[in-house]
Order: structure tokens, then sequence, then C-alpha cells
């Protein structure tokens, strides 16, 4: 029985793996051919960028300031008080801001997205899509995906800034560390690589928030239970995958990055 | 041209249609009637290749579509207007941009150019002056009016209704019928009903076809068929339950 049931379930998560990679390959032929709907990216990225920013700036400055106060507690304790910024900047750069930022987008964007094309699906708008001779793809998918590659990134570096802006602060005006050494030790130890490496991860979590999103919406059952399932999918299956990919995407950039 | 051959389709082992045949000539305008559930909507999406056939096979203008993929199915599509039951309008966009959908993609016309056909279209179903409500805005006799505006603002060759009257009050299906009778005669489009308002086939359809038990068995010219004596066809049109079905 349980023989059974795992394999479904294994069975089940390798089909949906498949149909990502398919949704994945249509969406990047047809980007590669131009057949985007232009005013719908640009209302994608308005939508994914301009109104991420309270969630994101929040996540970035609180993360900052709590990450900033722990590391200045144990830092303190080996006299390495102006090391804080330094330990702050690179985490923020390489790991939390990219990944936290893709979370918050992930379950603001990726459920609003499947939630959007799952209703669109059982209300037939999708079928009246393609009877308009308009592939979903071309429509619905593409721009979304494009979107989120513009805008994650953007929304990673302003993140990081606020995260290493308010983890400054803190060390500053409530800790009383000493602002000059504080900053230069954040730049002599943060490199152009970390920024790259948190930047390219952004760009790559914004495609998957996207085509996870809309494979949700495009496969959801029907009526609103489906709606209401692939919603929840959407956010669980994209968080999980960032994840994931964060630790794969590390190991690859170390290997790569660090050298040059 | 439609024509289907040998046509099945099966929803988890269930048999919905089986070995469905008929030709539509162009011009024509046919009615496709049955009981709900009896397989009409799922014949009318095979012949725009919104469903794919487990057996059998669609033809429109000679061109099979059974093999095609979707972007090929697209060209085919162009042909095609079609009208939801439930309309399927947009709903994130308003009443003229729904209309000026197909337009939009496909033609390259100025603003004031879509501006010009939209509001020519809305005029004649009767929808004039509503191009900045919403879809959420209309009732649903506006809904289908808007959705027969944008399936036929291209000019299509064919035209496929699923349900039009289908939750609208008497008055209301008395005015989309004549609305599809003026869209038939006026842009000379090959017409496709399924309903199963007999008002509707007999006003609309010039042929009859009726599926029944998810096979073709009527299929003939309207006046012979709503004459008929056959007690499967009769009871339908009468409108007449089993006594098996009554008990229930």
């Amino acid at each position: 029985m349980f023989d059974f049931y795992a394999s479904k379930r294994i069975s089940t998560a390798l089909t949906e793996l498949g149909q990502c990679a398919l949704l994945a390959r249509d969406a990047a032929a047809s980007l590669f051919k131009w057949r985007v709907a232009w005013k719908d990216l640009l209302y994608q990225v308005y939508f994914i960028g301009v109104k991420s920013q309270s969630v994101v700036l929040i996540t970035g400055a609180f993360t900052g300031m709590v990450f900033g106060w722990q590391t200045y507690v144990q830092f303190h304790k080996v006299k390495m008080d102006t090391a804080t910024l330094a330990v702050v900047g690179v985490a923020v750069c390489d790991e939390l801001g990219p990944v936290l930022t893709a979370l918050m987008v992930a379950g603001r964007v990726g459920a609003a997205m499947a939630a959007e094309i799952g209703t669109m699906r059982v209300t037939e708008q999708i079928d009246a899509l393609r009877t308009l001779a308009t592939h979903p793809v071309d429509y619905l998918v593409v721009p979304r995906i494009a979107a989120g590659q513009i805008a994650l990134p953007l929304l990673t570096i302003e993140s990081i800034c606020f995260g290493i802006g308010a983890s400054f602060t803190v060390c500053v005006y409530l800790l009383g560390v000493d602002p000059s050494f504080l900053w230069n030790n954040m730049l002599r130890f943060t490199h152009d690589v970390d920024v790259v490496i948190g930047v390219s991860k952004a760009f790559i979590f914004g495609g998957i928030i996207a085509l996870v999103g809309c494979h949700k919406g495009l496969t959801c059952g029907l009526g609103a239970e489906g709606v209401g399932r692939a919603t929840t999918e959407a956010v669980v299956y994209a968080c999980i995958t960032i994840l994931i990919t964060d630790f794969f995407l590390t190991m690859l950039q170390s290997i790569l990055l660090r050298q040059l | 041209m439609i024509e289907v051959r040998n046509l099945s389709k099966s929803f988890g082992g269930h048999p919905v249609l089986d070995d469905v045949s008929f030709r539509i000539e162009n011009g024509e305008s046919v009615a496709i009637i049955g009981r709900s559930g009896g397989g009409k909507s799922v014949l009318l999406k095979h012949l725009i290749g919104l469903l794919q056939p487990d057996a059998g096979d669609v033809l429109i203008d000679g061109e099979s579509i059974v093999a095609m993929d979707e972007r090929q199915l697209l060209r085919v599509r162009r042909k095609f207007g079609m009208v939801f039951q439930g309309a399927a309008l947009f709903d994130s966009m308003t009443v003229a941009e729904n209309v000026a959908f197909g337009l939009r993609r496909h033609e390259h016309l100025t603003e004031a150019e879509i501006a010009g056909r939209v509001a020519g279209v809305l005029d004649v179903v009767g929808l004039a002056g509503t191009q900045d409500k919403k879809p959420a805005e209309l009732s649903g006799g506006m809904r289908k009016r808007a959705g027969l505006a944008r399936a036929v603002i291209y000019e299509p060759q064919i035209v496929l209704y699923d349900e039009p009257t289908t939750g609208l009050d008497p008055i209301v299906s008395d005015s989309i019928d004549k609305l599809m009778v003026q869209v038939r005669d006026r842009f000379k489009v090959t017409t496709v009903v399924v309903t199963h308002d007999m008002r509707t086939a007999q006003r609309v359809g010039q042929r009859v076809l009726m599926l029944h038990e998810g096979r073709m068995y009527a299929n003939s010219p309207a006046d012979v068929f709503f004459g008929s004596t056959d007690p499967v066809v009769r009871q339908f049109i009468d409108g007449v339950a089993d006594a098996k079905e009554f008990l229930i």
C-alpha cells in the first residue's frame, strides 16, 4: 500500500516536472521568435516590480537589522565589532537578498498568477484565447516569465541596499560601532562577484516563480476548489524549488565565479 | 466546409461521442441538438481543435486538423469565431478591448480604425455605447452579445455557438436568436449552433443534427426534423421525460 502511494507521488512529481520543462521550452521558443505581448510584459513588470516594493523593502531592511545585531553580539566577544557589516554585506548579497526576496515574491506574485490563469481556465477564457488564434504561452506565460526575470533582480538589488543600510544604521546608532571602519570593512570584503552571484540567482528565481505559477494555473482542476489548490501549490512548489535550486546554484557559482 | 469522419471521444472510459460523421457546407446553418451531457459541446470543441479525438478525423476546407499541433491550429482558427456558453469574456478588459482583441493581435490597423470597427459591430449586436464597461457590469444577455461581437468582428467564415440561449429569459433568448440569424445573413457565415432549446434550433438551423447516446441519431432539414414521428426525436422535441426519469 505504501509502495503504491509512494510510486504514485513520485510519478505525479516527475510528470509535473516534465510538464514544467515543456512549458519552459515553449516559452523560450516563443520569446526568441518575438511573439511576446509587449504591453502585457510592461504591465507584468509593473505588477511584479512596483507592487512588491513594500514587501521586499520591509523584508530586506528587517533581515539586515536582525542579522547585523546578531553578528555584532558574537563579534563583540572577540573585539571584531567593525567586521559586522562585512559579514552582513556578503551574506545579504550572496544569499539573504536573492532568496528572501524570491520567497516573498513567490508568496505574493506566484499565488496571484496561478489564481488569475486558473480562473481564466475554469471560465473558458483560455479556450477563448485559443479560438481567437492566440497561443496561451505567447499571451500569458512569456510576459510573466520575462517580467519575473526583469523585476526580481531589480527587487533583489533594492533589498540588498536596504538590508546593508538598515544593518549599518543599527550598528552605528543602536550599538555604537565606529561608522568609518564599519563601512570600509564592508567595502573591503564585499566584492563585485557577490553582487553578480545575488543578481544572477534572482534572475533564475524570477523565472522559476513565474513558470511554476503559470503551470499551476494552466493545469488547475475545475471549480473554485481547483483554483484554490493550484494557488497553494504554486506558492509551496515555487518556494521549495527556489531553496533546492539555490543550493546547486551556490555550488556552481562557487566553482565558476570565485575562481575569476 | 466542415467534415467530421467517424469521430469518437471518451472521458475516463465513458464514451461521449461514438463514430459520429457529418458534413456542413459553406454558408449553411446547422443546429446540433441533444440532451444535456450528450456530447454536443464536446463535438463543437472538436470542430475548432480545442479537443483531440480518440479516433476519427475533422476536416476544415479539406484540411485535416486532427494531426495539427497547437501552433498549426492557430492558422486554421482564424477562419472561426466562437461564442461560449458563459461568453468567456476576458474579465480584466473592457468590452471594447475584448471585442478588439482579435483585430489587435492579427491585423495591422490604427487605433482609430479599430475603434470604428468596434463601434460598428457593437451597434450590430445592440450594445452601442458600452465600450468602456467591464464584463462584470453586463447582464447575461449583454455578455453573450459582447461575445458574439468579439467572434464576428474579424469576419470569420464559420461561427460556432455553444448554448447561446442557456440561462437567458425567453425575451432575451428571442433577441439572441434574431441576432444569430442577422449575423448569418449579413456576414454570410457558416453557422453551427449547439443548443437544447428547440425554438433556437428551429429559428437558426436550416438543418438539424441530433446526438443521442453518443451517436448521430438524426441529420435532416429543419422542417423534416420537426415534423418527424420518430419516438426519440418526438420525445426530445416535445420535452417529455421517460417514466423512470419521472420517478427520479
